[in-house]
């Protein structure tokens, strides 16, 4: 039997953050401070915004709209439906958004696969991309865990260094930008989980008999984590809320696993040059003791390199027989696809590896018709009777 | 193996304290340090001493200890097996192993240490593409000889590139060379902050041929952008 997180929450101590017994000084106060000594912008907050609260009970903001879209490398080149959903739950909740192309990767995966790089070179990317943001009056939603941590790190590095600050305000002045520093760093899945009743309200499809385990992502979590979402009613307030709340809000039956807070395996270098390291991690720590303690017809998570590994990682492990063949996919996708999104079009899942048949099949959707109208769009394309497939296509 | 450091014995112990004295230099290195309980949170909770001869105390041990034979050693080894998770940041004293074995790394690439240069055998194309356009993974690596473990699907996914590209809604995410598209402005900016923060020089210390192919691409646009290199230099 899985053991669900109600049981979890209900046999566990409930913990109340309470800021008010927080040492130290919140990070925010820190921004806004050396904005009022003049180092940098302090980008607010645009209305509408959400108040949730961090792990420390402090309340953070969360944008709802004009968002500048910080994409994230490993979701656009290799899951794109990943993105994609992010960008149609904007569309279909009627919340405005910017998709800029004056964006870079924060580069950190690469910083922490290799070390080719310092804490110079990553401050300064980070402005840049702040100044970017600003510049165009939206502020920023970062879709990567990593960029999200690392921008955290970066934010901590910049407040606790003059001479730091002094080495990027340098660069930042050839490029003629301004020094920016975001008055919250917000993670796609905050935003997600602050619109999930409204994600609820519009759902098209049962999923009350589905069963998903959730991995969170250690770089969303444990980099700097007192800036991560918690809720007492997820958990006992002892793990953080993204992800969870939104299941249940959906309505999808969460189940627990004992490996939850383990990483997938990633290792940022490993995963593309030494995989056998991630590959036996994340099949003998994650997919199957989620298999043997929970058996959940799909896991979800809220980072790039956790649906990449987790995904990826089950294909050459079938051919030892080990329990494996469990679907991966992030929230957004499947909020997407339980409002009603194409599960090929919106959802690009034909670029994940472990198979969502079943997953789809379970979830009501016929994705053999789906495919068929997938198929139609390429061979369309092939004809050259429509270039791109657009947004205006997506719905249809 | 595990803090044997007999291999390096013939190391003159000055080089050893030279590198621990970069390490010590950097800002972040007394923040992610305060000591140890010696409670094994770090080791319990970290994926690569499940799979690895590697263990996060031993590394936060060595440095607290200041024992520039075992730190050499570490940042020889251990350090490129660690997974970067940070994990391991749930020590009941503050500590930030993972974040001290960044710092560790980044002093053996500075240096041009052999051991990073074997580490970093491989990875060369991927610095190419983060560094040169931007974007760290793109969808044309996904080829069957880069991914053969990931089965038939990347194969399916490579010959069907072109069209599936096409076929995403988002505007910016039509490109198979980078993961979206990157305006040639923002991409100048980039290669601007590499030549000034010295990560050029970085790379140059592990990898001179990729240092000249990067060198090649990025001259020549940070000149046509107005940028002087040698207004870039670091102070």
């Amino acid at each position: 039997m899985p053991i669900d997180a109600e049981g979890v929450a209900k046999s566990s101590r409930v913990f109340h953050r309470d800021p008010e017994t927080v040492k130290s000084v919140p990070i925010r106060e820190q921004v806004l401070e050396l904005e009022a000594r003049g180092e940098w912008i302090a980008q607010r907050v645009p209305e509408p915004y959400a108040e949730v609260a961090n792990k420390l009970g402090r309340a953070k903001k969360i944008p709802l709209a004009r968002t500048w879209h910080h994409k994230s490398c490993g979701q656009c080149g290799h899951i794109p439906g990943y993105s994609t959903s992010i960008f149609w739950l904007h569309r279909k909740l009627g919340l405005d958004y910017h998709d800029p192309r004056d964006q870079t990767s924060c580069t950190a995966w690469n910083y922490y696969a290799s070390a080719t790089s310092n804490p110079t070179a990553q401050a300064a990317v980070a402005l840049r991309n702040f100044a970017a943001a600003y510049e165009s009056g939206y502020f920023p939603l970062i879709h990567c865990a990593t960029s999200y941590g690392h921008y955290k790190e970066v934010r901590e590095e910049l407040i606790g260094s003059q001479k730091l600050r002094d080495q990027v305000r340098r660069i930042m002045d050839m490029m003629k930008k301004p020094m920016v520093m975001p008055e919250e760093i917000v993670h796609y899945s905050e935003w997600v989980h602050a619109v999930r009743d409204r994600i609820a309200a519009r759902k098209v499809l049962d999923l009350s008999n589905v069963v998903a385990t959730v991995h969170p992502a250690c770089h969303y979590h444990k980099l700097v984590a007192e800036d991560a979402i918690y809720d007492p009613d997820i958990y006992g307030g002892q793990r953080t809320a993204t992800v969870t709340a939104t299941l249940k809000a959906l309505g999808v039956q969460v189940a627990d696993y004992s490996t939850w807070f383990d990483c997938c395996g990633f290792g940022f270098r490993h995963i593309l040059v030494q995989r056998d390291f991630s590959r036996s991690f994340a099949v003998q720590r994650k997919i199957e003791v989620m298999k043997d303690e929970a058996n959940p017809d799909v896991t979800v998570t809220h980072d790039t390199g956790c649906v990449t590994t987790l995904d990826q990682s089950q294909f050459a492990a079938r051919a030892h027989q080990r329990r494996v063949g469990i679907p991966v996919l992030s929230e957004a996708q499947l909020c997407a696809l339980a409002m009603g999104a194409h599960p090929y079009r919106v959802c690009q899942l034909h670029w994940h590896n472990t198979d969502t048949r079943k997953l789809l099949e379970k979830m009501g959707i016929d994705h053999e018709a789906r495919w068929r109208e997938f198929e139609a769009d390429v061979a369309r394309l092939k004809r050259g009777e429509i270039q791109f497939l657009g947004w205006e296509d997506a719905d249809v | 193996m595990g803090c044997d450091t007999s291999k390096y014995a013939a190391v003159p112990l000055a080089e050893k304290l030279r590198l621990f004295e970069q390490v010590k230099a950097d800002e972040r290195f007394s923040h992610g340090l305060y000591g140890c309980y010696e409670c094994g949170v770090c080791v319990a909770v970290c994926p690569s001493a499940r799979f690895y001869d590697f263990s996060p105390r031993w590394i936060a041990q060595a440095l607290a200890r200041e024992d520039a034979d075992l730190v050499y050693k570490f940042m020889n080894e251990d350090v490129w097996d660690c997974s970067q998770c940070f994990s391991c940041d749930k020590c009941p004293r503050g500590n930030s192993p993972g974040g001290l074995i960044t710092i560790l790394r980044e002093v053996a690439v500075r240096n041009g240490l052999k051991s990073a240069k074997d580490a970093l055998e491989g990875y060369g194309r991927i610095i190419y593409k983060i560094l040169s356009t931007g974007t760290q993974v793109a969808p044309d690596m996904l080829q069957p000889n880069a991914f053969p473990d990931w089965g038939p699907h990347v194969k399916e996914i490579s010959e069907n590139l072109e069209w599936w590209r096409r076929a995403l809604p988002p505007e910016t995410l039509h490109t198979t060379e980078t993961s979206w598209e990157v305006s040639e402005q923002t991409l100048r900016e980039l290669y601007l902050i590499w030549y000034a923060s010295g990560v050029m020089e970085m790379i140059k210390e592990v990898d001179e041929g990729l240092h000249m192919i990067l060198t090649d691409v990025m001259e020549e646009k940070l000149e046509e952008a107005g940028f002087a290199l040698d207004a870039t230099a670091q102070d």
